[in-house]
């Protein structure tokens, strides 16, 4: 019964796909497939906005918002339909375009956004054959169309023909290129172990259990620090706190979408959140298992109960990691990138390729820890040493 | 030929084009990520699946942000008002037209070329690691040795370079900074040191 | 017109554009630009040759074309890095005007 369970979404799919003559089923079912994607995590975008809100709240000891429920009717929600206002309201907004702006440019950029944002859940396995489309070089092509996001925060920036958005792009730009860097290396441990691209066989190479524990990456001492890494380098990607200097309020002004309003500003704002859930998608699959369960006696639960399950937490780990940290200055987001992230990631690897050759047993354990955790205290060691934490130097500009 | 192919093969050219003839250096190097899109499509049109990708990655996500980049840093992101096109523009534009003739001609007229598309050959990511490793090991070798010199190469080449005449000017003083030196109120408050420090 | 034809007139078509890019335009970025295209084009060639050829199970085609990738990433960078440098010394990045050999 669990099994119909878990595999309903594909056999709705099958049954309606028959329907249709012979010729016309391959592009059926890949537009059944397709829809899916927008539908969903669209209404997953609309309700972690007022989560978000509500959570970062919570953690500064005040109410977000409570008290949109469904209009027009008395249904009362607890604030969760306050995106029903928000959607209504910046589509009604006036759409202000700067005379001195690009206007082909500054139109494309939210489109130049989306469309590679959307792209890239077509790899993700949200299910037990819920692949959208399952390439043979499947976490390439993520990251592929992850590097074309930056070009649309250039067209953003640039084409406002304002100092604020040009500036707020460049950060943004070097940022997103910095953290790229450790990103991919993170997640070349994982297809070093694999051995494959493909994201589903990344699933199943993770879905055995021993001792009732699945053998999830994160479970191994490289995993972790993968994980760590990867997590650390998805916030610096979209641009979260505390790397989100390139669009702080209080700095300047609002980054490369200072010029956007309306629904152009509601699509960058989509386009940001898909890019969230997009890269954490990533993350569940490589380091998290995809949509195994963690203990062999819960397997019953669908497949993908578990991927949204564990989607939830890592989102509502970026929504407290935003409440509680300060944001970081250009340099030492920079810094913390090429000193720190770069070499540790590269050690990962080494201490993937030790843990492959080692063979199993208790040696491979000690000595992958030993070599992660050494590296990252001498080089802690190392970086904290140059700070001179003193009496307040002044440089005049001379 | 498909219809998708054509289709492809048009935007590709028509985005090359405008990348070579538009007067704003920002929409030049946009369509040129039009155009490298479009050849990866082609790639992906030509079963090789890899290189699309990789075409994607490096090229739309790095080679076309430096190429932006260079643009900003150069200064050239108005629209000129000058001439674009070079003296003797009509002499180059002669001789890409007769490089075109020419290889068109050999193109269409060549008795060799295979007739039929032989089937889709395995390209798998496993194949091409196993040839990378094995076949082709020293040119990878090769490739990591130039990237890196290039990496160190670029960034020495564009660093600014310390002046002498920069030294001599840090030795004036501000009058603000004068006021605050000499006030003994403010002495403990600080130590105002000079260009040095972090 | 088979389908190899129809490729090769194509990359034929873009070297041709990035040839005359690269030649009548006096800023040096552009020149930069029609050389990555020309590049583009013979990577585009290798890669018809390599489908429709006689072997495409021994991946040649496929490995020159990775190859030729990573140097034309190379290329640009140092290239760029090239003119940036020559425009701080020159202050200005138009081809014409960078007629002196000593600085």
């Amino acid at each position: 019964m669990f099994e119909a369970l878990d595999q309903i979404f594909v056999t709705l799919k099958h049954q309606a796909v028959v329907f249709f003559p012979d010729a016309w089923q391959p592009l059926v079912s890949a537009l059944i497939s397709i829809a899916f994607i927008p539908l969903v995590f669209a209404t997953l975008f609309a309700f972690v906005t007022v989560f978000e809100r509500k959570g970062i709240g919570r953690i500064q000891n005040r109410y977000g918002p409570n008290r949109v429920g469904i209009p027009l009717t008395k249904i009362r929600l607890c604030g969760f339909g306050q995106f029903i206002p928000d959607g209504i309201k910046s589509l009604t907004k006036e759409d202000i375009v700067p005379r001195a702006a690009d206007q082909a440019v500054h139109f494309l950029a939210p489109v130049v956004l989306l469309i590679p944002v959307l792209l890239a859940y077509a790899v993700l396995p949200m299910g037990r054959n819920m692949t959208a489309v399952d390439l043979d070089a499947g976490v390439l092509f993520f990251f592929a169309v992850g590097g074309a996001v930056e070009l649309s925060v250039f067209m953003a920036g640039w084409s406002s023909h304002n100092k604020y958005s040009l500036l707020g792009a460049m950060r943004a730009i070097a940022q997103m290129i910095s953290y790229e860097i450790p990103l991919i290396l993170s997640a070349v441990t994982v297809i070093m172990i694999v051995g494959s691209l493909k994201t589903v066989d990344i699933v199943a190479a993770q879905n055995h259990y021993s001792f009732g524990l699945a053998h999830w990456f994160v479970f191994t001492p490289w995993g972790l620090a993968g994980f760590i890494l990867f997590f650390i380098a998805s916030l610096a990607e979209s641009n979260r706190s505390p790397f989100d200097l390139p669009e702080a309020e209080s700095e300047i002004v609002a980054g490369y979408y200072t010029e956007y309003s309306g629904f152009k500003f509601a699509l960058f704002f989509l386009g940001e959140y898909l890019g969230m859930f997009a890269i954490n998608g990533l993350g569940i699959t490589l380091f998290l298992g995809g949509w195994t369960a963690p203990f062999s006696f819960l397997t019953w639960v669908p497949s993908y109960l578990w991927f949204f399950a564990k989607l939830m937490a890592l989102v509502f780990t970026f929504i407290w990691i935003r409440a509680t940290l300060p944001r970081l200055r250009m340099d030492q987001l920079m810094n913390f990138a090429w000193k720190f992230m770069l070499p540790l990631s590269l050690v990962n690897i080494v201490a993937a390729g030790v843990w492959h050759f080692l063979g199993a047993g208790w040696l491979r354990w000690v000595v992958c820890s030993a070599l992660i955790f050494g590296s990252y205290a001498i080089l802690g060691w190392g970086l904290m040493r140059n700070q001179k934490l003193g009496k307040r130097i002044y440089r005049f500009a001379d | 030929m498909s219809p998708a192919f054509l289709i492809i093969a048009i935007v590709t050219l028509f985005a090359a084009a405008a990348a070579m003839s538009l007067r704003n250096l920002v929409h030049c190097a946009l369509s040129l990520v039009v155009a490298l899109a479009g050849l990866a499509a082609l790639y992906l049109q030509l079963d090789a699946q890899f290189v699309g990708f990789a075409q994607i990655l490096v090229y739309v996500g790095a080679v076309a942000i430096l190429i932006v980049f260079a643009v900003l840093l150069t200064r050239s992101d108005a629209t000129p008002n000058q001439a674009i096109l070079a003296p003797g523009w009509i002499a180059g534009i002669a001789v890409s037209a007769g490089v075109f003739a020419t290889l068109g001609w050999a193109a269409l007229n060549s008795p060799g070329l295979p007739k039929q598309m032989p089937p889709a050959p395995e390209a798998t990511v496993k194949n091409i690691g196993d040839l990378l490793m094995t076949r082709y090991v020293l040119p990878l070798e090769v490739i990591g040795l130039l990237l890196t010199a290039a990496l160190i190469g670029a960034v020495i080449i564009a660093m600014k370079e310390e002046t002498p005449k920069s030294g001599g000017s840090r030795r004036e003083s501000a009058p603000s900074e004068k006021l605050e030196r000499t006030d003994p109120a403010l002495r403990d408050c600080y130590e105002a040191k000079k260009g040095g420090g972090v | 017109m088979t389908p190899l034809q129809g490729c090769l007139l194509v990359s034929a078509l873009l070297f041709a554009i990035g040839l005359a890019g690269a030649v009548t335009r006096r800023n040096a970025i552009l020149a930069l630009v029609g050389i990555e295209l020309m590049l583009n084009a013979a990577n585009l060639n290798f890669i018809a040759f390599w489908r429709y050829g006689p072997n495409p199970e021994a991946l040649s085609g496929m490995m020159v074309v990775i190859f030729s990738i990573a140097i034309a990433a190379a290329e640009a960078a140092v290239g760029l890095a090239l003119i940036i440098a020559i425009y701080r010394h020159y202050k200005t990045a138009n081809l014409d005007e960078m007629k002196n050999l000593k600085g």
